[in-house]
């Protein structure tokens, strides 16, 4: 990042209440009314250049990086990130700013937004379960209040697959209607469903919004740093003995072009999105070039002290079912309401992985 | 991977493989998996014991495979018996086998399989699914075959003494077939019960094993003769006003089933 590009010192907010609470951010931003922003959001007037201003959220992440710049050639993106402190931030990140915070609303008043990608949020492998709960649902909570409040026009919300839940009993090909199983099977995962509720609720009660929720299965691909993306990165992975789940990957660049094509298209709804393509976990990993160490499996909680004492070698112990039972989504709907297919196949994606052994 | 790269070689006669290779897979995804777990590698292994246990242990003669279309949806439907599922996979295989029109009907597992470690992953990339009405809905949708049998343990648990005499029939075969348009091929098995005859089931042991239930029967399955006789498709419209007319359905099949478990009978000479 050059230097005419770092981040400003924290500004002070105007009122007291905020005075503590900082917006850092890289460029002054125009200052406008409430009114003004929600008249007429910024960049659809006569002889504009693009579309509209679009706010991303979690906008240091790779998948939203992968989002801005497909976003950029047509409309003005806004990038907010409020995951921790880091010494740098990519080009994406406009604004460091907490949801929960009352200079937040700034962000809104300075840019009429016409749409809000949201795609930030803190995995289940960063931070505690209030930490997570408190940024993840709290936070989105205000978001959408003032996505009300500023007339913003539409709304992607970037779920998981994880709200399923692992379970032996699961069908294969789940679709949007089947029950989050995951609040009732790890308590961990709650705010993941629980952040689906929120915009599920919002769906219904202010269609005005037009809300789309995806609910993507294993994002992958240079960049992206979840947890089964840590595995395949790994010269040796954890695996438990006896389970080889069947899992769904889909390519980071594949899931940057659906969560525009939702935006672009805007059919509101909830969506899984997943190809129609599908590995066995101890497969992948031996075609992504790891070594496999086994855990014992049985009794479960001998497994989950195992992967415990790997640290961060191995999954989280709540998400040890996920390596133990296939969760498999069915992404029809979104591929047939969106013309959508992915570009990158499954080989291309593990053969990634085997390129940074 | 490694494992099946390194029997497949060594155990998978050139038979085998053809009859795998000739199988449609139009749900096989680029890693050779389908979503529900299939695996024609694995599939090949396995059948090269299921092969000669068909041809050479239980001596399988199947009549009526030319009612089993070799495309588009489909339920196999039978009789239960036997205490392992040895009656799904001599169904199955006899389809997969056929000269013509050959494909690899998906059988019903129980739900606790999957949570066993080795015996879950093997039974889905052998074609087992966990019996579970969406996936059913969902293979359909899809053109699979699936056999399903409506007495679940009740069938497959009972004693010996019960032998050939239907249990209660589930519904939710019913209710798929007439949702989905899918027709049903009646199917009666005669020999499975008398592979593993069970004298009781021994309950508080089941229990605390947490199975379906305990048999007190043979360690291995005897070599009993197996007689498999597939029906004319049945096909019943979705019009059903209640729950009694769906009943009545299911009847008709249990009918047909009692008349096909009648033929096998009538064409055994001898039990083993």
């Amino acid at each position: 990042m050059s230097d005419g590009k770092r981040k400003q010192p924290a500004r002070r907010g105007a009122s007291a209440a905020a005075s503590s609470e900082t917006v850092r951010r890289k460029t002054p931003a125009r200052r406008r009314t409430e009114a003004e922003a929600q008249a007429r959001p910024a960049g659809l007037g006569i002889g504009s250049e693009t579309r509209g201003k679009v706010l991303v959220t979690g906008a240091a992440g790779a998948l939203a990086q992968h989002v801005i710049a497909l976003l950029r050639e047509h409309y003005d993106v806004v990038g907010v990130e409020f995951r921790g402190v880091q010494a740098e931030y990519p080009d994406t990140v406009d604004y460091v700013v907490d949801f929960n915070t009352r200079p937040f609303e700034d962000v809104f008043r300075e840019h009429g937004f016409m749409a809000i990608i949201h795609l930030g949020r803190i995995r289940f492998t960063q931070s505690t379960r209030n930490r997570r709960y408190s940024a993840n649902v709290v936070g989105t909570a205000r978001l959408l209040r003032l996505a009300l409040k500023y007339g913003v026009e539409q709304v992607i919300a970037l779920s998981t697959y994880h709200v399923y839940g692992a379970d032996a009993r699961n069908p294969s090909l789940i679709d949007e209607e089947y029950p989050m199983r995951a609040a009732n099977l790890m308590r961990e995962v709650v705010d993941a469903v629980e952040l689906e509720n929120l915009f599920n609720i919002h769906l219904y009660k202010h269609p005005e919004l037009n809300i789309s929720i995806l609910r993507p299965c294993n994002i992958a691909g240079p960049g992206i740093n979840n947890e089964i993306s840590r595995m395949l990165s790994q010269p040796v992975a954890p695996c438990l003995f006896g389970f080889s789940p069947l899992m769904q990957f889909i390519h980071v660049e594949d899931m940057a072009r659906a969560v525009v094509r939702s935006f672009e298209r805007n059919h509101p709804g909830v969506y899984n999105v997943a190809p129609d393509d599908y590995v066995a976990y101890q497969d992948a990993l031996q075609q992504a070039g790891c070594r496999r160490l086994f855990l014992p499996s049985v009794p479960p909680a001998l497994a989950r002290r195992a992967v415990r004492a790997l640290g961060r070698y191995a999954p989280p112990d709540y998400l040890i079912d996920f390596f133990k039972y296939a969760v498999i989504i069915d992404g029809s709907l979104f591929a047939r309401t969106f013309d959508f297919e992915p570009e990158h196949s499954l080989t291309e994606l593990l053969s990634h992985y085997r390129g940074l052994k | 991977m490694r494992t099946r790269q390194f029997l497949k070689p060594r155990t998978v006669s050139r038979e085998v493989d053809e009859i795998v290779d000739a199988l449609p897979k139009h749900n096989i995804g680029s890693q050779g998996y389908d979503p529900w777990g299939l695996n024609p590698d694995t599939a090949k292994i396995t059948f090269t014991a299921v092969r000669w246990l068909y041809e050479h242990y239980f001596r399988v003669r199947a009549h009526g495979l030319e009612n089993v279309a070799g495309s588009g949806r489909l339920l196999i439907v039978g009789n239960h018996s036997g205490q392992l599922p040895m009656d799904g996979v001599m169904v199955s295989f006899a389809v997969a086998n056929k000269a013509e029109d050959a494909r690899l009907p998906r059988s019903m597992i129980e739900r606790w399989f999957p949570s066993v470690p080795f015996l879950g992953n093997w039974m889905n990339s052998v074609g087992g699914v966990i019996g579970d009405p969406k996936n059913c809905a969902k293979m359909l949708e899809r053109e699979e075959a699936i056999v399903v049998f409506p007495e679940g343990i009740r069938g497959s648990g009972k004693p010996y003494r019960l032998r050939y005499q239907l249990q209660r029939f589930g519904h939710g075969f019913m209710h798929l077939a007439m949702e989905h348009g899918t027709p049903i091929v009646p199917v009666g098995v005669v020999g499975c019960e008398e592979t593993m005859p069970s004298l009781v089931d021994i309950k508080p042991l089941a229990r605390m094993l947490g199975m379906p239930y305990f048999p007190l029967a043979p360690l291995v399955p005897l070599p009993a003769r197996v007689f498999l006789n597939f029906g004319r498709p049945m096909h019943f419209a979705n019009d059903a006003r209640n729950e009694q007319d769906v009943e009545w359905r299911v009847e008709e099949v249990k009918d047909a089933i009692r008349d096909l478990i009648d033929t096998g009978i009538a064409q055994r000479k001898s039990i083993f």
